[in-house]
């Protein structure tokens, strides 16, 4: 059981070594000559205005990200719910299926609303 | 410890580090082919000048990229700046960890798994690990302080926690089918029966329409999209930490063809004329070709039609898929 994870530690050290060591050697035999106009945000070549971070968008993402919770719990709830199927059968199948009609109706809700609309 | 303990995890260390090598190394010959194939769609001929048609070209672009310089923007969040890359990248390598490529051989009288571990979670568990990813492209995003990047990364994360939804359901097809999590035992119920594509068409098209928008790939490539954000989220990435996230993106190419190969086409079955890892190899590099194929045929989609399609086409779909599956097992 821990050695069909160990694999997971071994591999996260090793590739994390090869990125830094990418860097290194870049960071070692790249050129540095930063100057004002370099550093400054991309902008097509003009003046770059005001700042990115102090929320001038409308950022659509809360709502998606909300849904989305909702419906990956979901699919946590079904992994398990399809590898025993066979075995616990019409009763199960039907219970789940009166839940993802719940969900359901929150999905035709929120496309009702015009959550899903992104314009 | 006993002594065959030891020999297992000497074992999963050199598969570990010959797994991450060859990853690592892929890009190489897949920019060069797929500029090839770029070349030859369009009636050009793509890369020709640096060595035979050109196949010492990514080797050139790389020796460039090392020696470029790596530009931090003074507005940027320097930490998250410099970690974003690196975060987008591990993830999607640690997700080999449970990919088989094959059952087992054996070498000296000792088996020899042809997959670094047989995870009884493993679906999910990509599934899962795959996702964090998604992380890098918000932090580079965000701590660029650069407007397109910010748009660009807000784009490509509620692209690809929209699709992930529909990938993980069609994926859950295979599930009720195979009854297991098992990468390897998924493959070795498809050796007793047909293939998967057999019982499941409708979610594998789903898979592939859900998988070319998870890897940001034309034509739901908006992340990127060229004349409304100018590069998305890595706009303000240089050098070596630019190339980390194209790294990672080519892998993520790599990972969606091996799971759809995996979880709909048999894995490494194949007729027996050909050992088994050769069917592998050639069924992946048929998905990773059709990829390719489809980045140059298909225009880009608008991003409320991304939406759309995502929640309003493929999300439905994919459960009605599991309500049509679930009425044939049982």
């Amino acid at each position: 059981m821990l050695l069909s994870y160990l694999p997971v530690i071994i591999m996260f050290g090793f590739v994390l070594f090869l990125a830094s060591a990418v860097l290194f050697v870049n960071k070692v035999v790249g050129p540095k000559n930063p100057y004002k106009e370099k550093l400054s945000p991309w902008e097509c070549g003009m003046e770059p205005i005001g700042d990115a971070d102090t929320g001038h968008f409308r950022v659509h993402f809360f709502v998606i990200a909300i849904l989305f919770i909702v419906f990956d719990v979901e699919t946590l709830f079904l992994f398990p719910w399809a590898v025993v199927l066979k075995k616990i059968g019409l009763f199960a199948f039907v219970e789940m299926f009166i839940f993802i009609f719940i969900l359901a109706i929150g999905l035709v809700y929120a496309w009702a609303k015009g959550a899903l609309e992104w314009v | 410890m006993d002594i065959n303990t030891l020999i297992e995890v000497a074992l999963i260390t050199v598969k570990v580090i010959l797994v991450s090598s060859i990853l690592f190394a892929l890009p190489i010959p897949l920019t060069w082919i797929e500029r090839k194939v770029a070349g030859h769609i369009q009636l050009r001929l793509g890369p020709f000048r640096v060595g035979w048609h050109g196949i010492l070209q990514p080797i050139a672009d790389m020796i460039k990229l090392m020696f470029k310089e790596d530009i931090i923007p003074d507005k940027a969040d320097k930490w998250l700046f410099k970690l974003a890359p690196i975060i987008s990248l591990v993830p999607i390598f640690l997700t080999f960890a449970t990919v088989p490529v094959g059952d087992k051989i054996t070498v000296l009288g000792r088996e020899i798994t042809l997959y670094i571990s047989d995870m009884n979670v493993g679906i999910l568990y990509i599934l899962a690990v795959a996702g964090i990813g998604v992380y890098g492209l918000i932090f580079g995003g965000w701590a660029s302080n650069s407007k397109y990047a910010l748009l660009g990364s807000m784009r490509s994360s509620a692209q690809m926690i929209s699709y992930e939804l529909a990938l993980s359901f069609a994926a859950i097809g295979v599930v009720m089918v195979s009854n297991s999590l098992s990468l390897v035992d998924i493959v070795n119920s498809q050796k007793v029966s047909t293939w998967n594509i057999c019982y499941q068409p409708l979610g594998f098209i789903i898979f592939i329409i859900a998988g070319l928008a998870e890897i940001n790939r034309i034509p739901f490539d908006l992340s990127e999209d060229e004349g409304t954000l100018a590069a998305g989220y890595h706009v303000e990435y240089s050098s070596m930490r630019f190339s980390f996230f194209m790294l990672a993106e080519y892998v993520a190419m790599v990972l969606m063809s091996v799971l759809a190969v995996i979880l709909f086409f048999g894995g490494w079955s194949g007729h027996a004329i050909l050992p088994p890892i050769v069917w592998f190899l050639i069924k992946v590099s048929a998905f990773i070709y059709f990829f390719m194929w489809v980045r140059f045929t298909f225009p880009r989609y608008r991003y409320d039609q991304l939406m759309t399609i995502g929640w309003k086409i493929l999300l439905p779909l994919s459960l009605v898929n599991i309500l049509i599956t679930g009425l044939f097992v049982i």
